[in-house]
């Protein structure tokens, strides 16, 4: 993909400092981005703010304000741990590499 | 806070997913009791409550009673109701007693702070290991079992060689 089209990405995080996995996301996300694009990381602070921002949980990652989890983005606002179904059937609180991969493309 | 070492288990009257009241008197046999705070909707807990049931198969018959409380406010986290609690522990076919502490007391008597987090307690409900039951969230990539070896040396003994670890997980929903 040429690197202007990956550039014109709005690449967006939001978390809740209550959860300990921003670190983790953050991390993997510029992994999976390798420098294509910078991560807008914004904390969400109250309740209202995460009904605001349709905040399902922490962390929320959005490409062009589209969820890399479309499933979970429809849990009802929380300030919570999200939880990233994967597809070998276990949880995890950060989406997997093939998801980030996924909603790239 | 972090409780010291040494402390008493908390006294506690709580009813279980399994319809009956559980006191600290009902575990008065057991070698060994670990109370681990827990809850329903966080992915920590999820993520390891298979290891959970496996160290209460694993070493119930040597003593071992393994306690899941939920504390959290079940107003703001309904998916950690009371109700909720009940159904998820049929699903998954819970192991080990899962209480519910309504009124939060036994997590801020435990000095709680995380789900999970584990208190293990001796043959004298003196506490002897506080954190994690292990040192990663993905079972894949466990290098330390810290409870599991906290485990093997009490149910020897001897006491264990390493107390205290951080425990990394949701924080507890405490009622405002």
């Amino acid at each position: 993909m040429p690197l202007a089209t990956v550039d014109a990405m709005h690449v967006e995080l939001l978390y809740w400092a209550g959860c300990p996995s921003t670190g983790e996301a953050v991390e993997l996300l510029e992994e999976v981005l390798a420098g294509r694009a910078k991560i807008a990381i914004r904390e969400v602070r109250t309740m209202e703010e995460a009904e605001r921002l349709a905040f399902p949980g922490s962390p929320t990652i959005r490409i062009d304000g589209r969820d890399v989890d479309g499933n979970g983005a429809r849990s009802r606002p929380a300030l919570n741990c999200r939880i990233y179904q994967l597809t070998d059937g276990r949880v995890s609180p950060v989406p997997s590499r093939e998801q980030l991969e996924e909603a790239l493309r | 806070m972090t409780p010291a070492l040494g402390t008493d288990t908390p006294a506690f009257d709580l009813p279980g997913v399994d319809g009956r009241n559980h006191t600290l008197d009902d575990y008065a046999d057991a070698e060994a009791l670990a109370l681990v705070q827990s809850c329903n909707h966080c992915p920590y807990v999820q993520a390891w409550e298979g290891r959970m049931m496996a160290i209460q198969r694993d070493y119930g018959d040597r003593g071992l009673r393994l306690v899941a409380v939920s504390s959290n406010d079940a107003q703001a986290y309904p998916e950690d109701s009371f109700p909720e609690m009940r159904k998820r522990a049929e699903r998954l076919g819970f192991n080990f007693d899962y209480l519910y502490d309504e009124d939060q007391a036994v997590a801020r008597a435990l000095g709680a702070e995380r789900t999970p987090e584990v208190f293990l307690f001796d043959r004298d409900r003196r506490l002897v290991y506080h954190g994690a039951i292990d040192d990663s969230r993905d079972e894949r990539t466990v290098t330390r079992n810290y409870l599991r070896d906290a485990l093997d040396a009490l149910l020897s003994g001897e006491q264990p060689s390493v107390t205290e670890t951080p425990a990394v997980g949701c924080t507890v929903k405490w009622k405002r």
